[in-house]
């Protein structure tokens, strides 16, 4: 069998259940004729036709806004965001509108808005953002970020089953970086379930996306000091799996939270709350958190390095967490 | 509503008493909590204490100038209904030390500081309990699972600072009974010095007694000399590139409110060339050689009532920026009493300025239980030879001062060569 790419995973997610279900079809700017800027949805307008691989024009707000009320309607939408940075735009639209939709009168949205998110490809401001935490804060919403393939279409797949509005931020950096064999049959990964990606015993990282990866690729340097990383990723911020957080802290009594977004009001914030609340008495030292710094995500390749979170953070924080 | 006794802090680990040099209300007047109450003056550092309570101060029992030991009561705040009581200093000394246990053997006395009467240590172990002794809440929790008292721990932190870790009490647990903690080299108290008798002079004088902070000042130079084998090595640096480096960076520091002077680029070269070589940051423990990971620099701060050394922590993972920002924070704090133990904790070496007032240069007591002094000079343009031509450059000179038991003149050397090295090809 070969080895699936991240984006070529939420390609298949989307195609399988639209095979599968009719009421599911995919609207947002290109992704008809041009196939989506990142080729997410190329060969679906020939699969599926017109009528449910629709061309929009550019407004964000108009695509989910109709992908709402095609929702209402019984349809299951996918709309997608060009870049997750203009998701902004669709601000409205998904916060007061279709995250408040089953609360106040009990009708479902049961949407996808996904869109690539992250840096690290020298997009600068306006094409690199990470902007979980907004609709993190927002509840009526589920957020994920998936950090593999196998993940990135388990998720699509349960996004896009789920009865309710899902926004799954993928990380452009790994599109094409991450491939591993997938299995065939009809997987979903469940929304709101972590998964470690590493077990050890000296410290956790609670991380999620790309930083997965950084978290994965320190723990490697680390090991050869005997520094023993256990790695979460999150997979799902909302809701997202507070159970695993604190097993895991409980056991290794230490935790570096780690994302690629910047600083201020970070799930790292939200997670280092609950962690001292609800497991002070494991803590065997403070709670880290690694983070972008709290600026725009700057332009030239060499800021851009030095602004994203990366393995060598990873290592540094370790070891000055280990030997606190 | 209950009475809250306002107790002399304990203003640092090696700390054990202070002096109240002012009191900042008067007795009846209301205070709110975290006003700030009295001023105190400790060994190492003068500093407003603020009010643990708001009510009114109902007495106060230490006056201004008298020294007291730290968790002394020096005054009471209560809701102003209560009698004043007649209490003075000596009788509210808690009358808890005589009534308790033998204390167990105290840790080391710190080097360099006053040794602590029988009576400190006892307060400090006893009233102390797991304050001193850094843990983490997960330690807490074993130990209390464990019937553990902390103190037993003391000095087996493996952690930062000492700290005991999970490591640590877990293989404490693992080694079995919490046994009898090793005895520990403790300096034998010395006896106080009989007072010297009067000296004559002829003429009027005056007699006025030294400040807490002088006599830390004097204990610790005079200590220092006798400790350490003092030598002191000499350098000429040209100041050319630093200079226009400043003038260039001048204007946007400002800009972000940070004055840049010369001294962090010396602190800057002095950092780097500490990386190079680490036994100048290092300490000496008895035949052992102590080196330092951290290299926090003090710059002592000249103050019209004594000399400070606030410490820059971490100075080697600061940039130019971050060392100017933090020399103007601490210089500042300094000189409006707003340092924190912490700011003065932790020194790995320490950069003077015997140059201030036109001095060629001077040659450093050594800050203990570091092993070298950095003194800088007076910066004067000067002739100078260069390629067989004079010319005029902008001179300073620097002085090291190492102690020789740990550093020899050629380490030192080269390491003033990297300091000089590091200032002469400073990037303009």
């Amino acid at each position: 069998m070969s080895l699936t790419t991240y984006v070529e995973a939420i390609r298949q997610g989307i195609w399988e259940e639209m095979e599968k279900d009719e009421r599911v079809f995919v609207l947002g700017e290109d992704v008809g004729i041009y196939g989506g800027a990142f080729k997410v949805t190329a060969g679906m307008l020939e699969r599926f036709g017109e009528w449910r691989i629709i061309d929009t024009p550019i407004s964000e707000s108009g695509i989910v806004g109709a992908a709402i009320g095609a929702a209402l309607m019984g349809m299951r939408p996918v709309a997608e965001m060009q870049f997750a940075d203009f998701i902004s735009c669709a601000f409205d639209q998904i916060t007061n509108f279709a995250a408040k939709c089953r609360y106040r009168w009990g009708a479902g949205v049961p949407i996808v808005v996904r869109g690539p998110s992250g840096g690290g490809v020298h997009g600068g401001p306006f094409h690199s953002q990470n902007p979980e935490m907004y609709y993190v804060h927002t509840p009526g919403l589920k957020v994920v970020c998936p950090a593999t393939a196998y993940d990135a279409k388990g998720l699509i797949k349960a996004a896009i089953r789920d009865p309710d509005p899902v926004i799954y931020f993928e990380h452009k950096f790994l599109y094409r970086r991450i491939k591993e064999e997938l299995p065939s049959d009809d997987f979903v990964v469940p929304i709101g379930k972590a998964a470690i990606r590493r077990t050890g015993s000296d410290m956790t990282v609670v991380t999620y996306g790309a930083m997965v990866h950084a978290a994965l690729e320190a723990a490697k340097e680390l090991e050869r000091e005997g520094i023993d990383l256990e790695i979460l990723d999150l997979r799902s911020l909302l809701p997202f799996d507070k159970q695993a957080v604190l097993d895991s802290v409980r056991k290794t009594n230490k935790v570096i939270l780690l994302h690629e977004d910047t600083r201020i009001g970070g799930f790292a914030g939200e997670l280092a709350a609950i962690i001292s609340e609800e497991a002070f008495e494991y803590l065997d030292g403070p709670i880290r958190r690694i983070t972008a710094p709290d600026t725009p995500v700057p332009y030239s390749p060499p800021l851009e390095e030095f602004f994203l979170p990366k393995a060598s953070d990873v290592v540094r924080v370790a070891r000055e967490l280990y030997a606190y | 509503m209950a009475e809250t006794q306002v107790k002399m802090p304990q203003m640092g680990e090696s700390i054990f008493e202070g002096t109240v040099t002012k009191w900042l209300k008067k007795k009846g007047d209301k205070v709110q909590r975290d006003e700030p109450l009295f001023e105190i003056s400790t060994d190492k550092i003068d500093t407003e204490i603020p009010s643990p309570a708001s009510g009114v101060l109902q007495d106060i029992l230490v006056k201004e100038g008298q020294t007291v030991q730290i968790n002394t009561t020096v005054a009471v705040i209560g809701d102003g209904a209560a009698k004043p009581a007649e209490g003075k200093a000596e009788t509210q000394e808690p009358p808890l030390a005589q009534a308790k246990e033998p204390s167990p053997p105290p840790g080391p006395a710190p080097v360099g500081r006053p040794v602590p009467t029988a009576r400190g240590e006892k307060e400090e172990a006893e009233d102390g309990d797991h304050e001193h002794i850094r843990s983490s809440p997960l330690v807490r929790r074993i130990a209390k699972e464990h019937g553990i008292d902390l103190a037993s721990l003391s000095g087996k932190g493996t952690g930062i600072n000492g700290r005991v870790t999970k490591r640590d009490i877990l293989s404490y647990i693992e080694q079995g009974a919490p046994a009898v903690p090793p005895p520990k080299p403790v300096e034998a108290p010395k006896e106080a010095p009989p007072a010297p008798p009067p000296m004559k002079f002829t003429g009027e004088v005056e007699r006025v007694p030294m400040t807490a902070m002088r006599k830390a000042i004097a204990e610790h130079m005079v200590m220092s000399r006798r400790t350490s084998a003092h030598v002191t090595t000499l350098f000429e640096v040209d100041c050319s590139r630093i200079l226009k480096a400043k003038e260039k960076q001048q204007a946007e520091f400002e800009r972000s409110g940070v004055k840049l002077t010369v001294t962090p680029f010396f602190v800057q070269a002095a950092a780097t060339a500490l990386k190079r070589f680490p036994i100048v940051n290092s300490s000496l423990e008895g035949d052992t050689i102590v080196y330092k990971q951290a290299i926090n620099i003090g710059i002592a701060v000249n103050l019209e009532w004594g000399l400070i050394v606030p410490v820059i922590k971490h100075a080697g993972e600061k940039n130019l920026f971050g060392l100017a920002k933090a020399i103007n924070d601490l210089g500042e704090r300094a000189r409006n009493k707003k340092l924190t133990p912490e700011d003065v904790k932790d020194g790995t070496f320490t950069i003077t300025n015997p140059g201030q007032y036109g001095g060629l240069i001077g040659t450093p007591i050594i800050n203990q239980p570091q092993v070298a002094i950095m003194g800088m000079g007076g910066i004067k343009k000067r002739a100078v030879v260069i390629d067989d031509a004079i010319a005029i450059r902008p001179i300073i000179m620097l002085s090291l001062s190492f102690d020789h038991r740990v550093i020899d003149g050629a380490s030192a050397d080269q390491f003033m060569a990297e300091v000089q090295k590091e200032l002469e090809n400073w990037p303009v």
